[in-house]
């Protein structure tokens, strides 16, 4: 599969994103400059973690604006894949493809660590290959990841099965402890903690494969034959 | 303004052969300020080892360069933000940072790591501990805000609390960055004619007179000095690292330097002065973001995220062309001349002429008077030391107190995963990062003891060295080379300066010791406030080499495992024991001198651990260091195993539990008999102590029991410590 990564100015979860879906799984991956208005041949589009535009103003406000998102809202409302990271949530959040708003950390500071995260859907492209309720741990590194909206959302969102992950130890006091979640469509997510830091032995953890690993398998489905959305993987290796 | 003294004005009128301009003198002062010209370290530090087998790049350039194989090398550097750091924690430190990535990414490397040494004013200080409490929030909110945005990992450091430092806080941050041999750049003015090119952000008026700042003493106006703090924007430091990167990739890029300290003047001038050739540019071409700045303003300004390079004349547009895409300014201000002069314009008029080689390789040189005994304060006779009533009550005092307790709540706010390399975060006796192009990984270690080196400034900056190195020796890596950060007083008062000569001489001999060349680094004198020095403080980053593997980590991972004590339980009398942290947490004061050291058989120890450690035989490993054997098997203790410990040494109980004698490595292990073996054959000791167990931690010697007490406890005062003490408040 193809996996296009955005990079916005500030953005500095590239490469690591990049890397874990070329080398830890093998796949293709390349990156998508923030002012291209085409996102190309791309079959899944990853908006990775950073401090686009500095977080200028608020995380991901001026992101919004980037020609590149144009495309990416046409890519999600036609079906295609996107996942957001940590920072990427947050542009994900700010562009209105995803509801609510993430605040400052409840503790006023930056946090890096690795959290527990229980996986509460499966029913979705990014978590199809895990079990519900499996556990996992991930690292979060973040000033901003306070997840908030107001009451009726929230108990849409639980309603309509959309918190994807939750945590089991929160890091930054996010209402209900909601990690991710995704669109009404569900293939769009945006979660916080870093899957794709999480996916190399070497690194202490492998849990953030289910994720990525989820997505292979959706495309992978699409691609032999019930709805070509994309066009075909190229043979190019 | 002029902090010239007579002497170096006449100096500088023998060059010019005239009465310098206002812009000139003041380019004369921070070129010739203690920060920019080490004139009182230079004559000392020549006694420093640089050279060795891997050096690529030694001192001289903005950072030292060493081979690691695989056609790849690493550039790293240590440098200090002190001054800065006390006037505005925030952007002192978060511009320290910011400093050392740019002197990292000018030769053409990634920074991939960073690691500060840290050290405050005790927090629980009855004077100054709220504002201690301000600084250190300040200082560690800076770095974090920096480095993460910037999106470099900040992978490890350290953090002591002495009231020396009440006054005048350290920031060492130490920075290391990854790149091919084929990529690595100088800050070379080449070829004349050639195109001088500044980029990045616009000159503001912030910073002036930074260098010279940091090259007195504070005062009670010092306070005064905040604008002379810069302001640091990570975010077009990430963009200038990218666009950096990416233009010298065009090839067009003959040489590169970033503006540091002292600004314009320093960049123009090393760069001329390295190449020897001139450099003509225009002030008026110089992206300002105020109106109205002076020559010596624009001259003098600190502003961060700049710098200089100079392009292949003709080729000038690829360069433009990649800035362009960044966002960032780029603009031609001036080209190199071939006659040597640094001629600096302002809209057509020379206000400065000045010959760049004697600007920057003629600056003073003193030969400060040092024939004196280094200062200390502590007496050097052992006072009557009490029996302990309860040796479980000193270890947990000992794991609560501010030097030894977890540094979580600061390494919590550093992003220490991003760039997906790191194997070993901050906790560790040394950081490891792999380069993912080599299938090695470095390991990083930062050190500093000002504690021994008030007690006698040459012992230890030995056991600095000695400890550094151990740092790696213990997680498996091959110390190769280091950096230096040499934190004292006022080198005008003899018994200062004695300090430094023999802090210098001392790690010289231990750096050909270990056989770590010293690449680079930083010399931050006047770190005194109203009068009041510092401890000699040298600071230590020392990088190791190894295959890329799992790490081997500090705490016991299994049970029923036995508990080696590599290198043995060491010695210790009265006069040794003055320095340690029992000596201050427990006794509440200090004498003596420092543990003793035998380099000889430090080193064997260093080799023996390496092989245990990369034969796979060590389940985990952790080095003897401040508080000692017990306080090092607490640590061990901290996933929530314990261990039954015997020992036998000769020694009164708090000696033999909390001395701080070196070359000891506390290893557990399925197969003891191996570890001894390899012990055996380097010739060092190798003590089984114990076994591993569910829960306790219980010390025993012959049949007294010293030290019972539940893992959990130990861990909840080690891990908690640090938040209660920022919790304090004072009415």
């Amino acid at each position: 599969m193809r996996f296009g990564v955005v990079v916005f100015p500030g953005s500095n979860c590239d490469h690591d994103a990049w890397y874990a879906f070329s080398h830890n799984l093998g796949q293709q991956a390349e990156f998508i400059w923030h002012d291209s208005t085409s996102l190309g041949n791309v079959d899944a589009v990853i908006l990775p973690g950073g401090f686009a535009y500095g977080d200028y103003l608020r995380c991901g406000a001026i992101a919004k604006f980037s020609p590149v998102m144009t495309a990416v809202r046409k890519f999600a409302s036609d079906g295609g894949l996107v996942l957001g990271i940590c920072n990427g949530f947050q542009i994900l959040v700010e562009s209105g493809l995803l509801p609510g708003a993430l605040l400052r950390n409840r503790g006023l500071r930056f946090v890096c660590r690795e959290v527990t995260l229980r996986i509460e859907t499966v029913d979705t492209p990014f978590t199809c290959g895990a079990k519900r309720g499996q556990l996992m741990r991930l690292p979060v590194a973040h000033g901003e990841g306070c997840y908030y909206a107001g009451e009726r959302l929230l108990d849409t969102l639980e309603g309509e099965d959309r918190v994807v992950v939750r945590y089991v130890d929160t890091p930054n006091g996010s209402l209900r402890n909601i990690a991710g979640i995704c669109n009404e469509g569900r293939n769009v997510m945006g979660l916080m903690p870093h899957p794709e830091r999480a996916s190399d032995a070497l690194l202490g953890s492998t849990d953030g494969r289910v994720i990525l690993e989820s997505m292979i398998r959706t495309l992978s489905k699409a691609h032999s034959g019930l709805t070509p959305a994309r066009s075909p993987v190229s043979a190019i290796a | 303004m002029s902090d010239l003294t007579a002497q170096e004005l006449d100096k500088v009128r023998a060059i010019l052969k005239r009465e310098p301009t206002e812009t000139e003198t003041g380019i004369f002062t921070v070129m010739w300020s203690e920060h920019c010209s080490y004139k009182s370290s230079r004559l000392h530090l020549k006694k420093l080892p640089t050279k060795g087998p891997g050096v690529l790049v030694g001192p001289g350039e903005n950072a030292g360069i060493i081979d690691i194989g695989g056609g790849y090398a690493i550039a790293f550097k240590i440098e200090s933000h002190n001054h800065p750091s006390f006037i505005e924690p925030f952007q002192g430190a978060a511009t320290g940072v910011g400093g050392i990535l740019r002197d990292i990414f000018t030769m053409g490397a990634r920074p991939i790591a960073v690691l500060d040494a840290l050290r405050f004013g005790p927090l629980d200080d009855p004077e100054c501990g709220d504002r201690n409490r301000r600084i250190l929030g300040g200082v560690v909110e800076g770095i974090a805000h920096y480095g993460n945005c910037f999106g470099v990992p900040t992978v490890g450091g350290e953090c002591v609390f002495e009231p020396c430092y009440n006054g005048n806080p350290l920031v060492n941050v130490f920075a290391l960055g990854v790149f091919r041999h084929d990529e690595i750049f100088y800050g070379r003015a080449s070829g004349i004619g050639n195109p001088v090119i500044y980029v990045g952000a616009k000159t503001g008026r912030d910073g002036i007179h930074g260098a010279s700042m940091a090259s007195s003493e504070f005062t009670e106006e010092s306070k005064q000095k905040r604008p002379n703090v810069q302001v640091g924007d990570p975010f077009m430091e990430k963009l200038l690292l990218e666009a950096c990167l990416e233009a010298m990739h065009t090839g067009a890029i003959v040489g590169i330097q970033d503006m540091g300290a002292a600004g314009l003047t320093c960049s123009t001038c090393e760069m001329g002065s390295r190449a020897g050739t001139g450099i003509e540019f225009e002030l008026g071409l110089v992206p300002q973001r105020e109106t109205g700045m002076t020559p010596y303003e624009i001259m003098l300004s600190e502003s961060q995220e700049r710098m200089l390079l100079v392009a292949e004349a003709g080729r000038e547009q690829e360069v433009f062309a990649v800035f362009k895409k960044w966002g960032l300014d780029a603009v031609m201000i001036g080209r190199v001349t071939g006659d040597g002069m640094l001629r600096v314009k302002n809209h057509g008029g020379v206000v400065a002429e000045i010959p760049n080689r004697e600007l920057a390789d003629e600056a003073p040189l003193y030969d400060r008077p040092h024939n004196i005994a280094p200062y200390r304060s502590a007496p050097m006779e052992t006072p009557e030391i009490p029996s302990s009533a309860d040796l479980s009550a000193d270890v947990l005092k000992l794991l609560g107190s501010g030097d030894l307790c977890s540094k979580r709540w600061i390494w919590q706010q550093y992003d220490y995963t991003v760039r997906t390399n790191t194997l070993a975060g901050p906790g560790g006796d040394a950081a490891i990062v792999r380069i993912k192009e080599t299938g090695s990984s470095i390991a990083m270690s930062v050190d500093g003891n000002g504690r021994y080196c008030s007690l006698s400034p040459r012992e230890g900056a030995r056991l600095l060295v000695a400890e550094c190195c151990r740092n790696l020796s213990t997680v498996g890596a091959l110390p190769i080379a280091a950096t230096n950060n040499l934190n004292f007083g006022n080198p005008e008062r003899p018994e200062i300066m004695a300090q430094l000569v023999e802090a210098i001489e001392g790690m010289a001999e231990a750096c050909r010791h270990f056989e770590t060349p010293i690449t680079g680094g930083n010399v931050s004198l006047y770190n005194e406030t109203l009068g009041e020095a510092i401890w000699p403080t040298p600071v230590m980053g020392i990088v190791g080499l190894m295959k890329t593997a799992l790490p081997v980590t500090i705490p016991f991972k299994n049970e029923a495992r036995t508990v080696m004590l590599l290198g043995g339980e060491g010695w210790c009398d009265g006069v040794r024991f003055g320095g340690t942290q029992y000596a201050k947490v427990v006794l509440n004061t200090m004498w003596g001198l420092p543990p003793a050291l035998d380099m000889d058989y430090e080193k064997r120890v260093q080799m023996a651990i390496r092989e245990i450690v990369q034969a796979g035989l060590a389940e985990s490993s952790h080095d003897v260091g401040e508080g000692g054997l017990a306080v090092a098997l607490a640590e061990c203790c901290a996933s929530g195993i314990g261990a039954h410990i015997e020992l036998s040494a000769a020694l009164r109980p708090e000696f033999a539990l909390f001395h701080e004698g070196p070359s000891r490595i506390v290893v557990s292990t399925a197969n003891a008999t191996a570890v001894e073996d390899i012990a055996r054959k380097h010739n060092v000791e190798c003590a089984r102590i114990g076994v591993t167990m569910k829960a306790r931690l219980r010390i025993d010697h012959h049949s007294a029991t010293w030290v019972d007490s539940p893992v959990d406890r130990l861990r909840e005062v080690w891990e908690n410590a640090f938040e209660s003490l920022l919790a304090l408040q004072h009415v």
